[in-house]
């Protein structure tokens, strides 16, 4: 309990340092309505090879705004030696890493929320009825990218370069997660339902969270401290 | 049991020993100047005593403990070059996350009691961002206290802080040791740190070049160590 009481402070404090500065949310809605705007104009909506490729370019859209998420996630604690003033107190570093996954994950989750309509009116997406298993479907994938991503924004926060190492190191890690939730999406794009030769990538996408959830957690303090 | 036991401590950055050997105690109660040049090895050895980084080789025990063990973070406090308190939330809101990850029974209630202390309840809520650096570092001097620790660890204490607010640090240092608190701070302040401490210790090049008790000779000359152990 205290645990996870702890891990809510350091995800709270983010989240709201977030709503105040706005510096991630706003360039990773921009970004991503910006792409699925362009992407709009360069294919016919109405066309199968559209709904066809809906799922993925959806995914790698969500993958490229993340990034800018989890960028500033532990960057944002380098003002003021914050990040030393954290792990010298008594949060070990998987809280650390707990809280600031709960946020990057919801900070990012509210990104993808505000990208779907705009994504299901530019490319003629008619899935009402399957919302519910979309947001399963957001949720699996967007807590896998972001488990991946707060750890490698951990290992890459004292690096000059790490606005650049941290989506070179990042984005083939998040490989089979994206593989999941690109399938799925690209199922219930189509508008046909998640049929039993499916339900491989809805377990894929569990193993994939459950997996690096529990590696990066007991990883995370030898990244952090050494 | 000593409050600080260091054996043998190595530190390699590459190849490059920033520390060589450093080996000395810091007895319970005790106020401990750690002196050197820039680049002499102090925060490096501070950031090792506050768990923020780990020693290449040797044996550092804090309070009896590994410098990581959480019951050992809960007693020790940590105020480095930075400040350590986020510009996006309020002086209430830093001091109240604080005391929350330090476990403290009643956050809100410490907080408050702090604000008061270094005389910021007037701008509890502001943001620290719109804060002038003497309120900043008043704030992170309220954030190294609230949890009553019993090791502080100060590097360069004094910097930027106005006359105000130097006394108010070296008062509640004072109060600190009075309680029998431990207290180790590097400073190039030698003026400052001398009138404080009980003990010195000179690091140069990495080496431990002096440790031993503060003598009538440092507070009159405060380059005395430098001339007689250090570098001219």
């Amino acid at each position: 309990m205290k645990f996870l009481r702890q891990a809510w402070a350091v995800a709270a404090k983010d989240l709201r340092s977030e709503i105040r500065s706005k510096e991630s949310i706003n360039a990773s809605v921009a970004f991503a309505l910006v792409i699925l705007l362009l992407f709009s104009f360069a294919f016919d909506p109405t066309s199968d090879q559209v709904r066809e490729i809906a799922g993925g370019l959806l995914w790698l859209v969500f993958a490229f705004a993340g990034t800018l998420i989890l960028n500033r996630s532990f960057a944002r604690e380098l003002v003021n030696d914050c990040l030393d003033a954290l792990l010298a107190s008594p949060v070990s570093g998987a809280q650390l890493f707990l809280g600031k996954t709960i946020a990057n994950f919801v900070i990012l989750m509210a990104v993808e929320t505000l990208a779907l309509p705009v994504f299901t009116v530019f490319y003629n997406v008619h899935w009402t009825q399957s919302i519910g298993l979309v947001f399963v479907v957001m949720l699996l994938g967007t807590w896998g990218l972001t488990v991946i991503g707060t750890l490698f924004s951990a290992m890459t926060v004292n690096l000059r370069l790490r606005e650049l190492m941290l989506p070179m190191l990042v984005y083939p890690m998040m490989i089979p997660a994206l593989m999941g939730a690109i399938q799925l999406s690209s199922v219930l794009v189509a508008g046909e339902p998640v049929g039993a030769e499916n339900q491989i990538w809805f377990r894929l996408l569990v193993a994939f969270d459950v997996i690096f959830s529990l590696l990066a957690l007991a990883l995370v303090e030898t990244v952090l401290v050494g | 049991m000593p409050a600080v036991a260091i054996q043998g401590v190595w530190k390699y950055f590459g190849d490059y020993p920033a520390l060589r050997d450093i080996s000395f105690d810091v007895e319970p109660g005790s106020c401990l100047a750690l002196l050197g040049r820039n680049g002499a090895g102090k925060t490096t050895l501070l950031r090792i005593l506050a768990g923020l980084s780990r020693s290449s080789r040797g044996q550092i025990t804090i309070l009896g403990q590994d410098a990581r063990a959480e019951a050992t973070r809960r007693a020790v406090s940590v105020l480095g070059h930075g400040i350590g308190v986020y510009d996006e939330l309020s002086a209430f809101e830093n001091l109240q996350l604080f005391a929350r990850l330090y476990g403290l029974t009643d956050p809100a209630k410490v907080a408050n009691e702090w604000l008061e202390r270094t005389n910021l309840n007037r701008v509890r809520d502001g943001l620290v961002r719109e804060f002038s650096r003497g309120m900043r570092q008043r704030l992170a001097v309220a954030r190294t206290f609230l949890h009553n620790p019993s090791l502080l660890l100060l590097d360069e204490p004094f910097t930027a802080l106005d006359d105000r607010a130097i006394k108010m640090l070296q008062d509640l240092l004072r109060a600190a040791l009075a309680d029998g608190r431990t207290v180790i701070m590097s400073t190039h302040q030698l003026r400052e740190a001398l009138q404080l401490a009980t003990d010195v210790a000179l690091v140069n090049r990495g080496r431990l070049a002096f440790r031993g008790k503060r003598t009538p000779e440092m507070l009159e000359d405060p380059t005395w160590l430098y001339r007689h152990y250090g570098e001219a």
